[in-house]
C-alpha cells in the first residue's frame, strides 16, 4: 500500500457528501416517516464515533502493545453484546443475553481472528494492532449482525410457536427436539447474509475494505487476496455466531427439566 | 365412587373408596402448588378419573400442567411409587401425558406426529375416533378443529401413557364425537389407567369421573378450592 497514492480529503469534501443527507430527509418529510431527526442523530453519531476511533486507533499503532490492543478487543466485544442486546424485539431478561452475546463474541471474534492473522497473514509482531483491529472490527461486526438475527428470529419463533413446542414437550420430546424448527429457522436467518454477500461480491457490491484498500493506492489483485481471505474469516464467524447465539438462546429459554420458560423474555418492545 | 375428607382448610385429600384401599395409587400429588392455587394434595388409583371442575381462570389447566411438569411448582407429584424429579423432565411427561384443550402440531400433516407409533395401534385408535386413516395425510390447515382434537387424542394415547392429563378433550366436538371419546376415555380406564379430566360438561363428568375436584377463582374473596364427590 502507497499511502502517497491516497488523495487526501478536506473537510469541504466530507460536507459535500454529507449534504447527500438532504435525499434521505426528504423522503422521510414527503412520506412523513419521522425520520429525521434520526437521520440527523445517526449521521453525528457516526461522524463523532469514527472521528474517535481514528484518534484511538492512531494512538494504540503507535504503541503497539498487546495489553492495549487486547483492551480494544474487549471494549468492542463488550459493545458488540450491547448492540445485540439492543437490537432485540424480544429480548432475555438480565444479564444472561448480554453474557451471552458478549462472551461469545469475544471467543469468536478472538479464535477467528487469531486463525486470520496469526497463522495466515502472520504479520511482525503477531499482535500487530493494524492488522489485528480492522480483521476483529470485521468479524466482530459481522458476527454481532448474525448473532442479533439469531436471537431475534429464534424469540420470536419460539413465542409464536410456544404452543406447538409445548406440544412437543408434553409428548415427551426433548428440549432440542421440540426447538429444533426454531433452531433451524434462526440458524438460516443468521447464516444467510454472508452466503449472498459472498455469492454477489464483486458482481453487484465491491466490498468495503478491498475498496478502502484500492482507494489509498493497494494493488487490486493484493486487495482482493485480503477480501478473499476476510469473506472466508466472516462466513465463518457468522457460522460460528449463529450456532452459539441459537444453541445459547435455546439453553436459556428453557430448564434442567425441558420446560419452556418464555418468562425469562422481556415484553416486546 | 370416592370418598373426600379434606384434611386442611389449603389441603385436599381425595381418596380413592370403590373398594380398592388395597391398591397402590397410581398418582400421589402432595402439595402441589401450582400457580395461585393453595398446595393441593390427593390421590388417584389405576384406572379411576378424577374430574376437575372450576370457572375459567381457576386454575385447572395450571393444575395439569404442573401435574405434567410443564411449568414450575412447588411440591411432590408421585407416579406408581416415582417422584417426578427423579427422571428427566421428558421422561415423565413420557408417562404423565398432559393433552392441551387446543392441541397444535408442528407438521404439514398429521402423519409426522405419528411416526413412532406402531401403524396398527393409530389405526384402531383413529378407528375408535370416527376417523378414516386418510385424514393423516391431510394438509392440517384442511383438518376440521374437531378432527384435529380427536387427532391430539389418539397422538396422546399411542404409546399408552399410564396417566392422561385431559384438558377438555371434546370442547370442539360435536355431541357424537365426544361419545365416541367417552367411550375411549372409559377404555383407558377399562385397561387400568388412570385420568385427570377437566371438563365444563357436568353430564361428561357425571359418566366418567370416580371423583370431583371443584376450584373456585382464588381471587373471589376468601376462596380455597373445595372437594365435592360425584353422587
Amino acid at each position: 500500500m502507497n499511502a502517497a497514492n491516497t488523495i487526501a480529503l478536506t473537510p469541504l469534501d466530507l460536507m459535500l457528501a454529507a449534504s447527500l443527507l438532504v435525499i434521505n430527509a426528504a423522503i422521510s418529510w414527503a412520506f412523513g416517516l419521522r425520520l429525521e431527526r434520526g437521520i440527523a442523530f445517526a449521521a453525528t453519531r457516526m461522524v463523532v464515533q469514527l472521528a474517535l476511533v481514528g484518534l484511538v486507533l492512531k494512538f494504540i499503532f503507535e504503541q503497539t502493545s498487546p495489553l492495549w490492543t487486547l483492551a480494544l478487543v474487549l471494549v468492542m466485544a463488550a459493545a458488540a453484546g450491547v448492540e445485540v442486546v439492543t437490537r432485540q424485539h424480544r429480548r432475555l431478561k438480565g444479564w444472561q443475553a448480554f453474557g451471552l452475546s458478549s462472551a461469545t463474541l469475544l471467543f469468536i471474534g478472538v479464535a477467528i481472528t487469531s486463525l486470520g492473522v496469526g497463522v495466515i497473514i502472520e504479520p511482525e509482531p503477531w499482535y500487530a494492532p493494524r492488522y489485528v483491529l480492522p480483521i476483529l472490527g470485521m468479524v466482530l461486526g459481522n458476527a454481532m449482525t448474525a448473532m442479533s438475527l439469531v436471537l431475534d428470529t429464534f424469540c420470536e419463533t419460539v413465542t409464536r410457536e410456544r404452543t406447538a413446542i409445548e406440544a412437543r414437550l408434553a409428548l415427551g420430546a426433548q428440549r432440542q427436539e421440540a426447538m429444533s424448527g426454531a433452531l433451524r429457522a434462526s440458524l438460516r436467518t443468521g447464516m444467510t447474509p454472508i452466503l449472498t454477500s459472498m455469492a454477489t461480491t464483486g458482481i453487484v457490491a465491491l466490498p468495503g475494505m478491498m475498496t478502502g484498500q484500492i482507494l489509498a493506492g493497494a494493488d487490486p489483485v493484493e486487495a482482493v487476496k485480503y477480501q478473499v481471505l476476510i469473506m472466508f474469516l466472516i462466513a465463518a464467524a457468522t457460522a460460528l455466531a449463529s450456532f452459539f447465539g441459537g444453541l445459547g438462546a435455546a439453553l436459556l429459554l428453557t430448564d434442567k427439566r425441558h420446560r419452556l420458560r418464555l418468562e425469562r423474555l422481556a415484553a416486546p418492545k | 365412587m370416592a370418598g373426600l375428607a379434606p384434611a386442611a382448610p389449603l389441603l385436599l385429600r381425595l381418596v380413592p373408596a370403590n373398594n380398592k384401599k388395597s391398591s397402590e395409587p397410581v398418582l400421589r400429588v402432595e402439595h402441589l402448588q401450582a400457580g395461585t392455587l393453595p398446595p393441593l394434595t390427593f390421590e388417584v388409583a389405576a384406572g379411576e378419573c378424577l374430574a376437575i371442575e372450576g370457572p375459567s381462570g381457576a386454575g385447572k389447566t395450571l393444575l395439569l400442567r404442573a401435574i405434567a411438569d410443564l411449568d414450575p411448582a412447588p411440591g411432590q407429584v408421585f407416579l406408581n411409587g416415582a417422584e417426578r424429579n427423579e427422571m428427566p423432565g421428558y421422561e415423565w411427561r413420557r408417562h404423565v401425558r398432559y393433552c392441551a384443550a387446543e392441541p397444535a402440531w408442528w407438521t404439514d400433516t398429521p402423519r409426522a406426529a405419528f411416526a413412532k407409533a406402531p401403524p396398527g395401534r393409530v389405526d384402531r385408535l383413529l378407528h375408535s375416533l370416527g376417523l378414516e386413516p386418510q385424514v393423516l395425510d391431510r394438509a392440517l390447515s384442511a383438518v376440521s378443529t374437531g378432527e384435529r382434537q380427536r387427532l391430539a387424542l389418539a397422538r396422546a394415547l399411542t404409546d399408552e401413557p399410564p396417566l392422561l392429563l385431559l384438558d377438555e378433550p371434546t370442547g370442539a366436538l360435536d355431541p357424537q364425537s365426544a361419545a365416541l371419546v367417552e367411550e375411549l376415555i372409559k377404555y383407558q380406564m377399562l385397561s387400568g389407567r388412570s385420568a385427570i379430566l377437566v371438563s365444563h360438561d357436568r353430564g361428561q363428568i357425571e359418566r366418567l369421573a370416580h371423583a370431583r375436584l371443584l376450584l373456585s377463582k382464588p381471587a373471589a374473596a376468601g376462596a380455597s378450592p373445595t372437594v365435592v364427590a360425584v353422587p
